[in-house]
Formats: structure tokens, C-alpha cells, sequence
């Protein structure tokens, strides 16, 4: 996993975040609540790194502090529904019967965008932490049931499960102990990336002003205050969307490198290190032969690995 | 073809009903009495009890929802609280902003998006490949709305080419309509744009090690042929099913868009409705936005498995 140096940077930027946001009120300078007037809308200096904001507010210590919100939601969000997926997932797909009934709720609820639906559940429980995330959880784990239920499908009748059926094992111990391990990777791929879509999801309905009471900062609620601002200090919408672009990258980048490191099937491709004229990226005779016997022998390891 | 058209039609039974299932739940999440909510909180008795009344809210909810199943399977959404217009007339009424805006942006994905990946298809084996992910990497990861902001303070506020918002419908000069709609419908498109590029190139790198591709190579036939002809027409059935995930994004950040950019479409009246707690419109809006996501949804499936017969049979 952490043989890629992106899958590296991707994780130090997302702990490097974590331990900033939660340690903020340790080193910040300024305080992210204290309020000056005659600071209002100042440009990014050496006193206000990413300017001022309306209030007069330091928008470094709040776009880190906002961090906090962002990342609970995610990370909260990411988990509950990577357990309440797995949970019917693997029902739904151990369990002939219960498949149809779990499989017909998964269908009707993967009807909605997951936007729409959770935008629907906030309108109607109202804007707050806890319901943000009952919202977004609500919205995500159809996703991973689905995903659950075909890695388990794709182990299900492969023999070591008969034999320990045969056995007289119980069906948690098989579910528990044979048949998640084998789930593992897809889950912990698409749990990242729900942890990713979480943050942009939370942010959007706090944008939309849907989110958590106005008192308490995040990234959405920062964009929607600075919108009418924008033409005369741009520096207020720019610095908490680079923060969103940043982690949710990151994230991105994490559950890719991740889906990499798991998959068996990618053989390594050896390229060409040259980009410009692109066209002239063409392999001499040696090359393309000493690629094509690295890949026969790529093939057969894997070969011999599946068989 | 026929008996998977009709199993497939039939499938959606079970999922409308779990959709109007969650759609009628929403009221009734609501912390406290609905009426009362819509009324505000000093509001008489008498009208919160005729408001009940017309809600059918002092019915027990299994009766609740039966009648207002039967009023949507017939059609009659209600009516809307705050402007006692007829629900389904309002939605009709925004429908058309809406429409124009995907329907854009879904040109403005497969016009970027095709063209990108079988570049990036054949120039696979260059350094341009992880430039490639990074970038579609970097496309879903953009919050549209900072996206439309960053377009609008570039392209209408410092460099001012575009309107900042406003929508004008297509009945008042198709020049007017486009050029109040190309931001909008391009941020909308930007977002879907490298998912789309990325799963379009996914599959056509799985057709390029097929052996029906190393065959045409070794007839000697040029490597664009190659890619134009073997690869890339083999790699349009799979993308059959980008599409739905397309519309779904596109219905969701529509949503958005709307809002920013004040196009009278039905992401603006959801939100509107929300704040306005108009309860009925809410339901209307989000059961008509899941409806057309099934329906299309549909029609992929139908098209995947004419294109694809082992489906069929599946």
C-alpha cells in the first residue's frame, strides 16, 4: 500500500490535516473567532496569510478550524455506512432469501441521486451535525451493499466455504472469518471513497445552507458567506475551496492507489519516459522485446497465483 | 428481447414503491407536528386543524399512505401550501430549465470526454497516463458550486463574457438561451467530464488486450484504425451504463447550480420548497427527479442488453 510515493503524500496530507485541525487553538495566531471590524475583507498578507473575511475574521484559522466539521462528518459517515453495507451486504448475498427483500431496498433507495436523498432527509429532520451524518449515511451505504453482496456472491460456492459448511460451521463464523476477508479490499476502497464524497456532500448542503447551525464554521458555509463578496475579495471563496479540493484529492487519490495495491490483475506497465513530441514516444525493437518478456512473465506469476 | 423488456418493467414495481415509500416518509421525519411547522409556531388551532384536514394528517399513517399513493399513481401530487397552486403544474412549469441545462452539459461531457480518452488511450504507454488520472482524479474531487464560483469570478466578473446568472427560455431567441446557459452547463458538465473520460478509457484499455485487437494490428492496419475501429467500438457497450451514473450526478449537482446561477429550474424550486417548508413540492419535486433517474436508468438496461444479448439471458 505504501510502496507508491501518491498513495504516501495522499496520507500525510490527510493526517497532517487531522493533527492541525484538532491541535488548532494550540498554535493558531489568531484566533478564529475573534472579530475586527476594522480588518474587514483584507487581501492575504504576512499578518492574515489567506486574508480576512466579512467579519473581519482570519480566514486561515478558519478554514483549519472548519476542517474539523468536514472531517467528522467524513470520517463518521465512512464508517457507519461501510458497516451498515457490509452488514446487509453480506446477508444479501449469503442468504438466497433475504437477497431479493434487501436487494429490492437497495434498488428503491439507489432510485434517488444521493445528493437529492440526503438533501430530502436534512430538509426534513433539520440541519444539524447528527442528522447531517444520519442523512449522508442514508444516502452512501446502499452503494457499498451492492459491492458487499458481489465479492461475496464471487466467493460463495468456492470450496473452502462447502468444507466449512461441512464442517458444521456456524454461518457467522463462515460470514466472519472466511467470506469478509475476502471482501476486504473492495470495502475499504469504496470506504474511502465515501469517506471523499461525504465531505463534498456535507459541504454542498451547508452551501445550499442546509448544514449545521451558522455559528460553527465549515467550508460550505464559508463559500456561501463569501459569494456576494466574490468580485471584490476573491481571496475569501478561493482558500476554503482549495481546502475541499485538497482533502477530497487526497482521498481520491488514497482509494485509487488503494484499488491498485489490492488488484492482483495490474501488471505494472513499463513506460516510455518521454512526453513531448508525443508522437515520437515510439519504442525502439529492443525496448518493446524486453517489455513483452517482462509481461509474459508478469502473466505467468499471476497465472500460476489464480490457479 | 421482449420477455427482458417485460422482467425489467416489472422490476421496477418493487423499487417505485420503496421510492414513494421514502418520499411519503419525509414529512413524517419531521420533528414535531408538520402543520404546525408550515404554520409557524403561533399559528390558531382552527388552522392548524383545517391544515391537518387537508393534509389528510390526522388520518392513522397506513391510511396516509394508501390515499396518497392512490392521489400519485393517478397522477394528482397534491397541492402546494404556499401558493395553493396545484403541484404538478409548478413542477410542469420548471421542468424546462432544467431539461436545456443536462441536456447541455451532457453534450459538453461527450464532446470533451471521448476525444480525451482515446488520447489518452493511445498515448498509454507515455507519461501523459498518470497526468491523465491525476486530472479525472482532480475533476471529481472539485465541489461544482466552488467550480461555478471560480468560472464566475473569471469569465463574469473579471473578464466579463458571460452573464453571471439568469435563465431565458428557448422560446425567446436560441442565442440568448445558450449564451445564459454555457457556464452553468459547463460546470455541471466539468465535474462528470473526467469520471466519464475515465471509465470510457477503462474500457477501451481492456479492449486493447484482446486478441481480436492484436489480430487487426497484425493484419498491419494503422494503430488510429486500431483504436477508432476495434477499441473503441468494443469499449461503447460498457459505457452504456456510465450514463445513468452521469444522469445522477447531473440531477444532483443541478440541484446546485440552479441555486447559484438562478435558473428557475427544479433544483431551485427543491430548495425554495425546503426553505419554504412547502411540504407537498418537496415531495412532488424529489418523487419526479427519482422517477426520471429510474426511467432512464431503464432505458440504459434496455439498450445495454440489445447492444449485449448475453444479457438477455442473464
Amino acid at each position: 500500500m505504501f510502496k507508491s510515493k501518491r498513495n504516501i503524500l495522499a496520507a500525510s496530507i490527510l493526517v497532517l490535516m487531522t493533527v492541525a485541525t484538532l491541535t488548532a487553538s494550540l498554535w493558531l495566531p489568531t484566533s478564529p473567532a475573534h472579530i475586527d471590524p476594522s480588518e474587514r475583507l483584507l487581501s492575504p498578507s504576512g499578518q492574515h496569510w489567506f486574508g480576512t473575511d466579512h467579519f473581519g475574521r482570519d480566514i486561515f484559522a478558519l478554514t483549519i478550524v472548519a476542517a474539523r466539521i468536514s472531517l467528522l462528518v467524513g470520517i463518521v459517515v465512512a464508517f457507519l455506512a461501510t458497516l451498515l453495507g457490509t452488514a446487509t451486504g453480506l446477508i444479501a448475498g449469503y442468504y438466497k432469501k433475504a437477497d431479493a427483500i434487501v436487494m429490492r431496498i437497495i434498488d428503491g433507495m439507489l432510485a434517488f441521486p444521493a445528493l437529492l436523498l440526503a438533501l430530502a432527509l436534512v430538509a426534513a429532520l433539520g440541519g444539524n451535525v447528527k442528522n447531517i451524518i444520519i442523512a449522508l449515511t442514508f444516502a452512501f451505504w446502499p452503494v457499498m451493499t451492492r459491492i458487499v453482496r458481489s465479492a461475496v456472491l464471487q466467493v460463495k460456492n468456492i470450496q473452502y466455504i462447502e468444507a466449512a459448511k461441512t464442517t458444521g460451521t456456524s454461518d457467522f463464523v463462515i460470514l466472519t472469518r472466511y467470506v469478509l476477508p475476502n471482501a476486504l479490499s473492495p470495502i475499504i476502497v469504496q470506504g474511502t471513497f465515501i469517506f471523499a464524497k461525504a465531505i463534498l456532500a456535507e459541504a454542498a448542503l451547508s452551501f445550499l445552507g442546509l448544514g449545521v447551525n451558522p455559528a460553527t464554521p465549515t467550508w460550505g458555509s464559508m463559500l456561501q458567506e463569501s459569494q456576494i463578496y466574490i468580485s471584490i475579495a476573491p481571496w475569501f471563496s478561493i482558500f476554503p475551496g482549495l481546502a475541499i479540493v485538497i482533502t477530497v484529492l487526497s482521498l481520491n487519490m488514497l482509494g485509487d492507489g488503494l484499488r491498485d495495491a489490492f488488484d492482483p490483475h495490474a501488471v505494472k506497465q513499463k513506460r516510455v519516459k518521454k512526453v513531448w513530441p508525443l508522437w515520437r514516444a515510439r519504442k525502439t525493437q529492443k525496448q518493446w522485446a524486453r517489455e513483452k518478456e517482462q509481461k509474459s512473465v508478469a502473466e505467468n506469476e499471476y497465472m500460476g497465483k489464480e490457479v | 428481447m421482449l420477455q427482458y423488456t417485460i422482467r425489467r418493467l416489472l422490476s421496477l414495481v418493487p423499487v417505485m414503491l420503496i421510492v414513494s415509500i421514502i418520499v411519503f416518509m419525509i414529512v413524517h421525519l419531521t420533528p414535531g407536528n408538520p402543520a404546525f411547522l408550515i404554520l409557524g409556531e403561533d399559528a390558531s388551532a382552527e388552522s392548524v386543524a383545517q391544515l391537518e384536514q387537508q393534509l389528510g394528517l390526522d388520518k392513522p399513517i397506513v391510511v396516509q399512505f394508501f390515499d396518497w399513493l392512490k392521489n400519485i399513481v393517478t397522477g394528482d401530487l397534491g397541492q402546494s401550501v404556499y401558493s395553493s397552486e396545484q403541484v404538478k403544474t409548478i413542477i410542469a412549469s420548471h421542468i424546462g430549465p432544467t431539461f436545456s441545462v443536462t441536456l447541455l452539459a451532457i453534450f459538453i461531457i461527450l464532446l470533451i470526454a471521448i476525444p480525451v480518452a482515446l488520447f489518452a488511450v493511445w498515448q498509454r504507454k507515455t507519461l501523459l497516463d498518470p497526468i491523465f488520472i491525476s486530472v479525472s482524479l482532480l475533476g471529481v474531487s472539485i465541489p461544482e458550486f466552488w467550480f461555478a464560483m471560480l468560472l464566475v469570478l473569471g469569465f463574469a466578473v473579471t473578464i466579463p463574457i458571460f452573464p453571471v446568472a439568469g435563465y431565458i427560455p428557448f422560446a425567446e431567441g436560441w442565442f440568448e438561451w445558450l449564451y445564459h446557459l454555457i457556464l452553468p452547463a459547463f460546470v455541471l458538465a466539468a465535474v462528470e467530464i473526467g469520471l466519464v473520460a475515465r471509465m470510457l478509457r477503462d474500457g477501451m484499455l481492456e479492449a486493447v488486450n484482446q486478441d481480436y485487437t492484436r489480430t487487426a494490428r497484425a493484419k498491419g492496419i494503422r494503430e488510429s484504425v486500431v483504436l477508432m475501429k476495434h477499441v473503441f467500438s468494443n469499449a461503447l457497450i460498457p459505457t452504456a451504463t456510465v450514463i445513468g451514473v452521469m444522469i445522477a450526478g447531473l440531477l444532483g449537482g443541478a440541484i446546485i447550480i440552479e441555486t447559484m446561477f438562478t435558473i428557475p429550474g427544479m433544483g431551485s424550486l427543491l430548495i425554495d420548497s425546503i426553505h419554504r417548508r412547502d411540504y407537498p413540492v418537496i415531495q412532488g419535486v424529489i418523487l419526479f427527479i427519482a422517477a426520471i433517474y429510474v426511467l432512464v436508468n431503464l432505458c440504459v438496461d434496455l439498450l445495454y442488453a440489445f447492444l449485449d444479448p448475453r444479457i438477455r439471458y442473464d
